[in-house]
């Protein structure tokens, strides 16, 4: 029993990023109508926005330290960020220590004037283009944003840690009467997951609750009528991209601590996303976020090593396994329409 | 003789019956109009003739064998073409590459493996298929984009490619719509041309009067499902039922 | 000739005498001079550009002729070259039976993997493709490592049983050959400054790439190319034709997977040693780029496309800071490191930077890739040729309609 609600919970983290990844990919296909093949770069520079974030707040200068000799006797040179000039070391050390919550108003404008200005500079022009065109190219942009990362920032992981408060790992199996230490689990992932929680339900409660949203769904749901009504469809889409790149880009920038951001890791999600998009029923929101839970906590459970001493490597192929047998079974995905991307 | 028999044939979509109990009978040799107002049914009957749909009761029988859960290319390979409310051709082949794959189709079966032989070597499909597009008059344009004709041509070329079966029965789903008077009347003649110079039986779903009027020796009239009355022309024109259900409408929008 | 007409034999020799001839022409420049590492023409990256000149001709008759764009051909080049490899190591290091039984087990796999996937369409089916290869992919780096030797990969070694060949010395390196001629056998003609390398495993590969570009030319012209065409413009009609798609489209991409299978199994051959990332999903990835690069649905397109890509692939990554130095010498410094500084990201390392600008580009400008970019270059001169001499017709063309 402890060991499945372990697993449980160690799938939430890889679920939870699924799920947002696969939600901006499902809103942009559903609005849009285009296959968003450069969307897992996006979340990969949503964790580099994390690293600038990081980086900027330790910005320093060099201050000669009296009070402090090297082995030669001579004082040494300290490097003092200018957050200590401005507020003070603890306050300074303590905005630093928190750099990653905090990058999230950074990272929301950046990610949207980068979603705008893909919108407005590439993908708009790709609406009427066949979707292998449109897999192409945003694959082919995808190559060169996760190459100009690479250029910038190198092509080892930066370790980009967690504020300290949430440095330890929470027992779970205390809480409920188990063992202690049990189910041990690190405060940064149950972080991660509730954040995850609160922006799908923030994206849920703007398509149901305001007349933007509305005229989303209704586009969703029949794009054609929408357009005939004399809705301005230009502008709601860019604010769409926008919104669906802010989504991936604070996937992000919240997972920075859980896995070191590198160049390649927006392919590595991207993948697995796309399969998580299609398991779900491509144009299905819920269906988006169902089956990136779903997939992940599967991941997790396959790797338990009860499991694996039965069917060895099945952590490593269980996502795409459950995704055949789902498109064999279900056509159409867990909640798909009929109709969708079927020519 | 009946050549496709429809015998108490049901639909139903969740909630709504499409088909209540439909019982139809073609005659060999005949020209059918199957008429009726929006929503009467016609498409999901046709489409439970070409195999799209599986109806939940009933049977349909072509020249004495069921054509239920058959597949459309198999249903096809019976004897029955159908010809779509908007062309179906294939646009991004030329006029004559359209024209002889229904002459493959009809001569090699639904798969042959002929990976290697050369187009231009097979001299009797090359032949039928210039033959046909001669017959149509689209001959002049058999190296154009299929895609690129106008769409009264795409209408010809779609009957030719079905013709070129040597179908038993033809099928035809409101051929005219959204045509010009000119081009309605075309294809009247056309389809009256193909019935005088062939055995084939033709069955037609139609809104358009006229043409169902000009063409058809027996009508029947679906209604919400069922059919309300079958008979002659003339006695559909002066059937109260009719007038009442649907003439009437037309007549006086008209 | 051949069953060809006289324009697809016209690019059948074209093409031919380009493989026969590419150690002469991907070597213009002397040796020792500073265009040097633009030579191609070596052994290794010849080879490269006709094996995956195989692979995308292959590939293009799946997507180019029936439009379904597969993410898992990698898969089946993978599976190809370790059937290959164990053709090498229980059988003979003879080439031929490896070459073959590749062919036929990429067949049978893609056969397997076709016919589920086969069962969606669109992105559906993509999706399908690549969720087979990344199994694969998983599969041979982790459980199935005695087969596939996991992360170390599989070479022959002397210590293989080799039923055919009997046992060799300790310590001798196995070497593929055909019958004997070593495949890392050729000889090098020193011709002025120039020197040409004529390698047995490059012609071996070239004329495989020329029977396949053959192969694949009957194809597009055959019944059964028109019917692929037929599915990607209208399957609908196809069905209601009274034909039916399922076995032609399965039979593209069985046959797409051989070619896949038989330029894994050729480039074991070449260089034997077979590794788990050839199935990864990128590879998938860049065999269709060649396609589309090339101009999918075109006969020349794919080759085209992979030798670009392969080509370029080698010898810009080769570019490092020393070579721009070198370059740019001529300029004021200034300029000169300014200039480096700009090229500087694309080359060398950057080497995917380029590629995936370039991939935009032809997506966006050329969706024909590269034979529909020669297509309009050749129209603009000809209609500057046809201007020329057709001043007076146009002239007696544009007073018709009035005449009417």
């Amino acid at each position: 029993m402890d060991a499945i609600l372990l697993q449980i919970l160690n799938g939430l983290d890889k679920g939870s990023a699924y799920a947002l990844i696969a939600l901006g990919l499902t809103l942009i296909f559903g609005t849009l109508g285009v296959v968003n093949f450069a969307h897992g770069a996006l979340f990969m520079i949503g964790a580099f926005c994390a690293v600038t974030f990081s980086k900027m707040l330790s910005f320093s200068h060099v201050v000669i330290d009296e009070t402090q000799k090297d082995f030669l006797g001579n004082p040494l040179k300290v490097d003092v960020p200018y957050l200590y000039d401005w507020f003070g070391q603890a306050t300074g050390d303590a905005i630093i220590d928190w750099a990653v919550p905090l990058s999230i108003i950074f990272t929301i404008p950046v990610m949207i004037a980068i979603g705008f200005i893909m919108e407005r500079g590439l993908i708009k022009h790709f609406y009427k283009r066949p979707h292998a065109d449109q897999i192409l190219v945003t694959f082919g942009l995808a190559i060169v944003l996760q190459e100009v990362i690479k250029y910038f920032y190198g092509a080892n992981p930066i370790p980009t840690p967690a504020p300290a408060a949430f440095a330890g790992s929470f027992d779970f199996g205390a809480l409920l009467g188990f063992d202690p230490n049990t189910i041990i689990y690190p405060y940064w992932r149950l972080v991660y997951f509730a954040f995850a929680a609160v922006i799908i339900g923030a994206v849920f409660a703007f398509l149901q609750f305001t007349t933007f949203g509305m005229v989303v769904r209704a586009g969703m749901a029949d794009r054609e009528t929408v357009g005939l009504l004399g809705i301005n469809i230009d502008k709601r889409f860019t604010i769409m991209f926008g919104i669906a790149a802010a989504v991936a880009g604070l996937a992000g920038v919240m997972y920075a601590p859980i896995n070191s951001p590198n160049y390649h890791m927006g392919m590595d999600f991207l993948v697995l996303s796309f399969v998580v998009v299609v398991v779900g029923g491509m144009g299905s929101l819920p269906g988006a976020v169902l089956a990136g839970f779903l997939l992940g906590v599967l991941e997790s459970f396959a790797s338990m090593a009860v499991v694996l001493e039965f069917i060895p490597g099945i952590n490593q192929i269980i996502i795409y396994l459950v995704a055949i047998i789902i498109l064999l079974t279900r056509p159409r995905g867990l909640m798909g329409r009929a109709g969708v991307m079927e020519d | 003789m009946a050549i496709l028999e429809v015998k108490n044939v049901g639909k139903r979509f969740g909630g709504l019956q499409a088909l209540g109990d439909v019982n139809l009978s073609v005659a060999e040799n005949s020209v059918h109009a199957i008429i009726g107002p929006n929503g009467a049914g016609k498409s999901t009957l046709l489409n439970c003739l070409v195999g799209k749909l599986i109806p939940d009761t009933g049977s349909v029988m072509f020249d004495g064998q069921s054509v239920l859960g058959r597949k459309p290319y198999e249903i096809n390979q019976m004897g029955i073409s159908r010809v779509f409310q908007t062309p179906e051709i294939f646009g991004d082949l030329s006029v004559m590459e359209n024209m002889m794959i229904p002459c493959f189709a009809k001569r090699d079966g639904a798969f042959r493996m002929h990976a290697l032989e050369s187009i231009s070597n097979e001299r009797d499909i090359v032949g039928k298929a210039e033959h046909m597009l001669e017959e149509m008059k689209l001959i002049d344009k058999r190296n154009m984009h299929a895609a690129a004709m106008s769409r009264g041509d795409k209408r010809r070329l779609e009957i030719a490619m079905c013709l070129a079966q040597d179908p038993r029965l033809l099928l035809l789903d409101e051929p005219t719509a959204g045509m010009a008077r000119a081009d309605t009347n075309n294809t009247i003649d056309l389809l009256k041309q193909i019935k005088e110079e062939r055995d084939i039986t033709i069955a037609i779903i139609e809104h358009d009067m006229h043409v169902v009027f000009s063409l058809a020796e027996r009508i029947t009239v679906l209604a919400q499902g069922t059919p309300l009355v079958e008979d002659t022309p003339d006695n559909i024109k002066g059937h109260p039922k009719v007038r009442e259900a649907y003439l009437g409408e037309t007549q006086d929008a008209a | 000739m051949f069953g060809l007409n006289k324009k697809d034999f016209g690019l059948m020799v074209i093409v031919a005498i380009l493989a026969l001839a590419a150690p002469f022409i991907l070597n213009p420049f002397p040796e020792g001079s500073a265009m040097a590492q633009f030579n191609a023409g070596y052994p290794d990256l010849m080879q490269r550009l006709v094996i995956f000149g195989i692979f995308a001709i292959g590939f293009n008759i799946l997507f180019g002729l029936t439009g379904y764009l597969s993410f898992g051909h990698a898969a089946f080049l993978g599976v190809g070259s370790y059937a290959a490899i164990w053709m090498m190591k229980l059988l003979t290091l003879n080439v031929i039976p490896a070459i073959i039984v590749s062919v036929i087990i990429a067949g049978l796999f893609s056969l397997l993997v076709g016919w589920i996937s086969l069962r969606r369409s669109g992105i559906y089916f993509s999706i399908l493709t690549l969720a087979f290869a990344q199994m694969s992919y998983a599969l041979a780096y982790s459980v199935l490592t005695p087969i596939t030797g996991g992360e170390t990969g599989l070479q022959p070694k002397y210590t293989d049983p080799r039923i055919l060949d009997g046992a060799l010395e300790e310590g001798q390196t196995p070497r593929a050959n055909l019958f004997g001629l070593d495949m890392n056998q050729g000889f090098e003609l020193s011709l002025g400054g120039w020197v040409f390398t004529f390698n047995a495993g490059y012609y071996l590969a070239a004329v495989v790439m020329l029977i396949a570009f053959y192969l694949s030319i009957r194809i597009f012209r055959s019944p059964f190319g028109m019917m692929l065409r037929a599915v990607k413009s209208n399957q609908q009609r196809l069905n209601y034709t009274g034909l039916n798609s399922k076995p032609y489209t399965l039979a593209a991409f069985v046959i797409s997977g051989m070619y896949a299978g038989l330029a894994g199994g050729l480039l074991v051959a070449m260089d034997t040693q077979v590794g788990a990332e050839r199935m990864f999903w990128t590879a998938s990835g860049e065999v269709v780029l060649m396609t589309i690069l090339g101009g999918a649905g075109t006969l020349i397109g794919p080759v085209l496309g992979a030798g670009f890509i392969k080509y370029m692939e080698n010898i810009v990554s080769k570019i490092n800071k020393s070579v721009l130095e070198q370059w740019f010498a001529f300029m004021p410094d200034g300029i000169e490191d300014l200039l480096i500084t700009l090229v500087y990201p694309f080359v060398g390392k950057g080497w995917h930077l380029t590629l995936g600008l370039l991939f935009m580009l032809v997506v966006i400008f050329l969706p024909g890739g590269l034979v529909e970019g020669g297509q309009r270059i050749g129209r603009v001169f000809r209609r500057r040729d046809a201007n020329a001499d057709s001043v007076e017709s146009d002239a007696a063309e544009q007073r018709k309609p009035a005449a009417e």
